[in-house]
């Protein structure tokens, strides 16, 4: 259990009048910041000042204007890949290592149809694990009935973790590209991406990270975690909706084929070919979202000014707590490690023999907003042999404090007396 | 922000003790319903009486609480119905629960099943209220019960 100071620690939150929704909406428990955060002032702000102050085209730009827009963008490159450890022997960061898509959706799609279509073929095997969400499982599933290549699961344990003995005993030779999430959206677990991808390297396979639940969460350094590439989303940390990042090493993303084409994404164009623009605007083809780029900047300053350790600390101690505190409700299981201090950001739960869908509609009533379905991960729900194929989730940031998990035990309260007000 | 309270006692009666969730003998169609985006799963039984009207109606299968309750509640209201009148409601519920129908003067035929009017603020949970109604549509037109009836469809046939 959280100690008295732990718990004086998440009271209050001095953020909440940071962020313009939450502000406004004090009658709020918004439980659902692993789907989308609530975005801080500070990349509203961003994103219009880009269209007042520096609308124009980058990367065409011949005159003042676009050369504005354009190092904008250049700037947020440089600032992203500093934030996640892509950055050179002196500290410097490589800002032409980040590729931006729209979602962490879209760049795994990207490493599927570019590096998946061109090192796979009969015979070959991605590996996966049974915890991924459908953006990192559908691209494989894809990519493999084109190419011939088998699609193998990395399954979890009773403990909810992929043991070394299933690391060893899935990633062999045969592997050429292994994919997994580093934090479940469903379970919340972080998984241990950094021998994951040790034995992906003995075996020659390169290795790939879902980190849309773990960037906004865990401070990411993509040198620790020793992958090749990694996918995220801005939006799931209070960047704008629609601007998703690819780190990749650049090596790589050199020798990988172009994914969307067309402008701005090549440097010469003839009637038969065409040669393409340098990483990363070979994987951006037309014009991109410069002011959610921009914005998605000002969102890294923003918590990079509040310090990222100490949120990182504050969520872990309002999962601990919101764990804890459903694990005390009589009539709900929680989905998950029993231990509070495994989830990170997310916990699934169910309200014993009432739908999930009930139970989100029914907190919708105490304005208690949770996620209940199938979370995008069908597999991991088939595989754990959940009931319904669904379940509740509940997930934190760090601009919650112990009030808005306090009134989702008390709204389940409410749900248990409706299901059993007369037992 | 917050949505209406259909999770009232009427309703939760229909959840807790339904009348028509049984398995029918002898039913004359059987057709099943899912809605894949929350795992609902119902199986709908209809036995018709000489004159060509619902006689007897029952479910079996599982779900949240609203697929349930409004399967139970629709289950009440069809018997005696002819498939064209049960048809005519299943869509007029269908108009209900999406908005596209406020009318009370026009809703009042659809007696109990009114208690779901409010699904139409839970855009969510359409498909869940919608499901027994649309499997027995679908079940009455497959089986060429009613003048538009094209005799297709997902029937699984005469039981």
């Amino acid at each position: 259990m959280l100690t008295s100071e732990e718990l004086d620690l998440i009271t209050q939150s001095p953020y909440k009048q940071d962020f313009p929704l939450l502000a406004a909406n004090p009658g709020l428990a918004y439980l659902d910041s692993a789907a989308t955060a609530q975005r801080p002032a500070a990349v509203l702000d961003a994103q219009r000042r880009f269209y007042e102050t520096m609308n124009a085209n980058p990367l065409r730009g011949l005159y003042q204007l676009s050369v504005e827009a354009t190092a904008a963008i250049d700037a947020a490159r440089k600032h992203i890949a500093g934030f996640i450890g892509a950055v050179d022997e002196k500290g410097k960061p490589q800002g032409n290592q980040i590729v931006f898509t729209r979602n962490a959706s879209e760049s795994l799609n990207l490493v599927a149809k570019t590096l998946g279509a061109q090192v796979l073929g009969p015979g070959d095997q991605v590996v996966i694990s049974i915890m991924e969400h459908h953006s990192n499982i559908i691209p494989w599933q894809q990519v493999c009935a084109q190419t011939g290549a088998e699609l193998v699961y990395l399954r979890l344990d009773d403990r909810y973790e992929i043991t070394p003995q299933e690391i060893e005993d899935k990633i062999g030779p045969r592997a050429k590209i292994v994919s997994v999430t580093h934090v479940s959206n469903v379970l919340g677990v972080e998984n241990d991406v950094a021998a994951i991808a040790r034995r992906a390297h003995q075996m020659g396979a390169y290795m790939v990270v879902d980190g849309a639940q773990s960037v906004p969460h865990v401070k990411v350094d993509v040198r620790q975690l020793g992958c090749d590439l990694l996918a995220f989303s801005a939006h799931k940390l209070g960047g704008p909706m629609g601007i998703g990042v690819l780190w990749g090493r650049k090596d790589l993303l050199d020798a990988m084929p172009p994914f969307l084409t067309g402008g701005e994404m090549i440097d010469s164009v003839t009637e038969t070919g065409a040669v393409w623009a340098p990483v990363p605007q070979k994987f951006e083809a037309g014009t991109q979202d410069a002011a959610g780029s921009y914005a998605f900047d000002a969102d890294i300053a923003y918590l990079e000014g509040k310090g990222f350790d100490a949120l990182e600390s504050r969520e872990r101690l309002l999962a601990r707590y919101l764990c804890e505190q459903l694990q005390a409700l009589p009539f709900v299981d929680v989905i998950g490690p029993a231990e509070p201090e495994r989830h990170v950001g997310a916990v699934s739960f169910n309200v014993r023999g009432v739908h999930p869908h009930d139970v989100a509609s029914i907190l919708d009533m105490s304005q208690v907003c949770i996620r209940a379905g199938h979370h995008c991960a069908q597999p991991l729900l088939a595989y754990l042999d959940v009931e319904n194929g669904a379940t509740c989730r509940a997930s934190v940031a760090f601009y919650n404090d112990k009030s808005d998990v306090d009134r989702l035990v008390v709204a389940l309260e409410q749900v248990w007396k409706i299901f059993h007000g007369n037992d | 922000m917050a949505t209406t309270d259909i999770y009232n006692a009427e309703f939760m009666d229909h959840v807790a003790h339904p009348d028509y969730k049984y398995q029918m003998d002898d039913p004359t169609y059987t057709h099943e319903g899912v809605n894949p985006s929350c795992g609902d799963e119902l199986n709908f039984s209809v036995r018709m009486a000489d004159d060509g009207t619902i006689d007897e109606a029952a479910f079996t299968g599982h779900g949240c609480a609203i697929s349930q309750a409004s399967a139970d509640i629709m289950s009440d209201l069809m018997v005696g119905k002819t498939p064209e009148e049960a048809v005519r409601l299943c869509k007029l519920f269908g108009q209900m629960v999406r908005g596209e129908e406020t009318d009370d003067d026009v809703l009042e035929q659809l007696e109990d099943a009114t208690v779901l009017k409010d699904i139409a603020h839970m855009p969510a949970r359409v498909k869940c209220a919608e499901l027994a109604w649309r499997t027995l549509e679908e079940m009455l037109e497959a089986h060429g019960t009613t003048a538009g009836g094209s005799g297709t469809g997902q029937a699984s046939g005469e039981a």
